[in-house]
């Protein structure tokens, strides 16, 4: 068994969770001062059940880095450090931020209701940040850092794609129109942002670059940018049907912007392979002892699939649209 | 280089601060799940709509601390590798899939289960609603359990053999459940059941001082301060045989602990002094004679060893020395606090407006022996990071100085901003009481949480 293989596998799945999962709530976060009072209770309670169980996939990511892929740490968090640090800080705001703003009155809530969107872009625009630059291996120079930056601010309008997508699954009336604007919005932002990336990676990297202009391999590849071209206009088409108050039509915004993720990171995750830093060390080489390995694959198969039994339990009660007050 | 030594103070500092930041939430909800789980069950039974006023109080004030540990708890796990990158490369085949374990057992139980609790009471049945308290309680309980098994193993390494160059598990078992575990294990859910008890009493007893006709407020302070009065000698005794384990597996810590500079017969108990670490002696000491053999030893004459025996080995005696005091100091002041208030309340007698004030000032009494406590355990395990394998210089990692002060700041002044908040809000809340109006039946169970601030 390839254990270390196994292991990139979970991670990815669990940074793919995360990222899709607490991005719908950050997404929200970030929407908040474009809400009226009253709607912001709403969406609030829209994530309120579900936030801090998102977040926890970021919590198993990391462990699984930690415990399977020791050697990467040094190099990977040494070199995310202070983006990691403003994440957390971000992070740690908005978390906050959530039950203060309700129990705080006059400009206090107001101070929380600004940090919890502020928190909520933090967080989102330094994991692009730090995505940013470790597609490009940490490599210093203005370019790269503009590179980071601009994967940053396409992660933001990702983040608010799904957070407004979901808020069309959630909500009705007035906030899931404006969700419809939103979320159009967050669909032009972010196939700017896809493309730009698209062409700006393979610039930054040569072996990006290999993997994808390597003919006959490159006309596989193409199927990932075509049907994220597809996901888009799906969710475009999707959301005017919503518009149009089309019965059970309310989640497929939101799925199609869950399958342009997926395939975004299935691109990335092809791109990378079998590097966890990029050029430099390899999922075999930055892997821990086969025993921590094994320990952990036993515990994963157990306990995985009753964290997603649960996880969908949990989704299934709170089903339905989200009602202001509920917290608030 | 003195940037290296600076780096690794830096990132002691830092990885010290958030830890004794993390440590104050999960040792008030840890404990407060279960007193959840009690009044919850409690309604059910009874149907008294007081029992479902105190459930939603408390709620309230479990659900913003759970908060707090859960954005401090994130901070940890990447602590781990942003700090010290070379643990996990020495002993992380042990470390991670502890730390993993944690996660995947526990976190994520709580996490879910917490939101059906706060959001779900109008929306499942009764059972599922109690079921979600219990699970959350439990993962608590389930995430201190690894989390410690993992320190103790830090603390009492066993179990562990070297092997391609680095630690790894050879038996599990013998990881997991290591000499200290039992007792530490058990210390830590007592300081638990402790602080929370002390706090349900104090802001109990602050909401007395405002409202003294509140019976709900009466009661609670009453739950909290029998529960403390049965917990807090079980925690004294605990401690004394966490202390005899120490000596057997960590001496070099019992030694800083009791400031004994050379080992000789029948030493003395040190109440207080103020520990010279140039000169190897204590200034201005108070001692009782043949006392620490007796405590240690059980016997007036027996040797000792004293941090003369550890050559350079041994923790820095001064902090050690004087948490060790603080958290026994406190401990016996809850010993008294709790007997008292317990006989002044007895048969539901109005407790006097000053015993009101002093358990308010004891509100948060357990934060104070928790973190004392903490620090023994830490420093005095220094300068190893894992005793006898593992060296906390070696496990530092090369970020520099200015980056790690530049964190450091940022942590602290979010830290200070949030517990100010938090203290702000949990007065306000606890001062507001359970509220005379219980919710209407039927309205959005969560619609509750908020109210009694209004
Ligand atoms: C799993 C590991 C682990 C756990 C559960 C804890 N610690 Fe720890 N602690 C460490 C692992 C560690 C460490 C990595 O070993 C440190 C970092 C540097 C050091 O000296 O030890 C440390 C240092 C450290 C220091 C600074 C010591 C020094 O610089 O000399 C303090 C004050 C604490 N810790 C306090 C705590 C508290 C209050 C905890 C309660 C939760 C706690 N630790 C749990
Ligand atoms: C260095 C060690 C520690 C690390 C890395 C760590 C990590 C974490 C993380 C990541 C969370 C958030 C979980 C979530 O997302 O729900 C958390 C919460 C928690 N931690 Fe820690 N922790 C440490 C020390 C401790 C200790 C020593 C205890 C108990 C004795 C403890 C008990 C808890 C509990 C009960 C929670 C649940 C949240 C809460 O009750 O506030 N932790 N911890
Ligand atoms: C009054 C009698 C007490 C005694 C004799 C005692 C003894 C000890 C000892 C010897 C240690 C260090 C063990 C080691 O690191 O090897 C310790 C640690 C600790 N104590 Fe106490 N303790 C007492 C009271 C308390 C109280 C009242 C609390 C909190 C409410 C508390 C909380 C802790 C904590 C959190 C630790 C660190 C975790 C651990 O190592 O267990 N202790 N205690």
């Amino acid at each position: 068994m390839d254990l270390p293989l196994i292991f990139m596998v979970l991670m990815g799945v669990s940074v793919l969770a995360y990222v899709v999962l607490d991005g719908y709530d950050l997404g929200v976060g970030m929407l908040m001062p474009a809400a009226t009072g009253e709607e912001q209770s709403v969406m609030v309670s829209s994530i309120g059940p579900f936030w801090d169980a998102n977040e926890t996939w970021l919590v198993l990511g990391i462990g699984i880095l930690l415990t399977a892929f020791p050697i990467a740490l040094a190099p990977v968090l040494g070199g995310l450090y202070l983006p990691v640090v403003a994440m957390l800080v971000g992070l740690m705001l908005r978390g906050v931020a959530f039950d203060f703003r309700i129990k705080a009155q006059g400009w206090h809530r107001e101070l929380w209701n600004w940090l919890f969107w502020a928190g909520s872009f933090l967080a989102s625009f330094c994991q692009g940040l730090m995505l940013g630059r470790y597609i490009t291996g940490f490599a210093s120079g203005f370019g790269y850092w503009m590179f980071a930056v601009l994967v940053g601010a396409s992660l933001c309008g990702g983040y608010v794609l799904l957070g407004a997508t979901w808020l069309i699954l959630k909500t009705e009336g007035d906030l899931q129109r404006k969700a419809i604007v939103w979320a159009r919005w967050g669909l032009a932002w972010v196939g700017l942002g896809v493309a730009l990336v698209s062409i700006a990676t393979p610039m930054v990297s040569e072996t990006v670059r290999d993997k994808w202009f390597d003919f006959p391999r490159t006309l596989g590849v193409m199927v990932l940018p075509a049907a994220t071209l597809a996901a888009g206009f799906a969710l475009w088409v999707a959301t005017a049907a919503v518009k149009r108050g089309e019965a059970r039509s309310d989640w497929r915004p939101f799925g199609a912007a869950v399958a342009i993720f997926t395939l975004a990171f299935a691109g990335l995750a092809y791109s990378l392979f079998p590097y966890v830093v990029i050029d430099r060390l390899t999922i075999w080489e930055a892997a821990a002892h086969p025993t921590a390995l094994r320990a952990l694959l036993v515990g994963a198969a157990i306990v995985l699939p009753f964290i997603v039994g649960y996880t969908i339990l949990s989704y299934r009660i709170f089903r339905g649209k989200a009602k202001g007050g509920l917290y608030d | 280089m003195p940037s290296m030594e600076d780096a690794l103070i830096l990132a002691r500092a830092q990885f010290g601060i958030n830890i004794g930041f993390h440590i104050l939430f999960p040792a008030i909800t840890i404990a407060l799940a279960w007193y959840l789980v009690a009044f919850r069950i409690a309604y059910q039974r009874t149907r008294n709509p007081e029992w479902l006023a105190t459930y939603r109080l408390w709620v309230k004030i479990f659900a913003l601390t759970f908060t707090m540990g859960v954005v401090t708890g994130v901070v940890m796990s990447f602590q781990f590798g942003t700090n010290w990158p070379r643990y996990m490369t020495t002993v992380g085949a042990i470390a991670g899939p502890l730390l993993a374990y944690e996660v995947l057992t526990a976190f994520f139980l709580e996490a879910t289960f917490l939101g059906v609790m706060l959001f779900g009471m109008n929306r499942v049945p009764d059972w599922v609603h109690i079921a979600s308290a219990l699970l959350v309680a439990f993962g608590t309980t389930v995430s201190a359990f690894w989390i410690l098994a993992l320190n103790s193993w830090m603390q009492t390494p066993a179990g562990h053999v070297f092997a391609d160059g680095q630690w790894v598990a050879a038996s599990w078992m013998g990881v997991i459940f290591n000499p200290s575990f039992p007792y530490r294990f058990t210390h830590m859910m007592l300081a638990s059941g402790l602080t929370t008890s002390f706090v349900i009493a104090g802001l109990s007893a602050w909401r007395l001082l405002r409202a003294p006709s509140d019976g709900g407020a009466a009661k609670t302070m009453r739950a909290g301060l029998v529960t403390a009065a049965v917990l807090i000698p079980i925690q004294i005794f605990v401690g004394d045989q966490h202390g005899l384990d120490t000596l057997e597996h960590q001496p070099a810590k019992i030694a800083a602990m009791e400031a004994i500079w050379h080992t000789e017969r029948g030493v003395p108990l040190v109440l207080f002094a103020i520990p010279d670490e140039a000169r190897g002696r204590n200034d201005y000491s108070i001692e009782l004679p043949y006392g620490a053999s007796l405590i240690l030893r059980h016997r007036a004459d027996a040797q000792l060893q004293g941090l003369d025996a550890f050559g350079k080995d041994h923790p820095p005696v001064a902090p050690v020395f004087f948490a060790f005091r603080a958290m026994v100091g406190v401990g016996v002041l809850m010993l008294v606090v709790s007997w008292w208030g317990t006989w002044a309340t007895r048969r539901r007698r109005a407790a006097p407006r000053w015993m009101l004030w002093m358990l308010a000032l004891f509100t948060f009494a357990g934060w104070v022996a928790t973190d004392a406590g903490w620090i023994v355990t830490e420093i005095g395990r220094q300068p190893w990071l894992v005793t006898g394998v593992l060296r906390t210089a070696d496990a530092a990692g090369d970020i520099s100085p200015a980056q790690l002060g530049a964190s450091l700041t940022g942590y602290i002044l979010t830290y200070t901003m949030m517990f100010v908040a938090y203290i702000v809000v949990l007065t306000h809340i606890a001062g507001a009481g359970a509220g005379d109006k219980p919710a209407p039946a039927g309205g959005p169970g969560g619609a509750a949480i908020a109210k009694a601030t209004e």
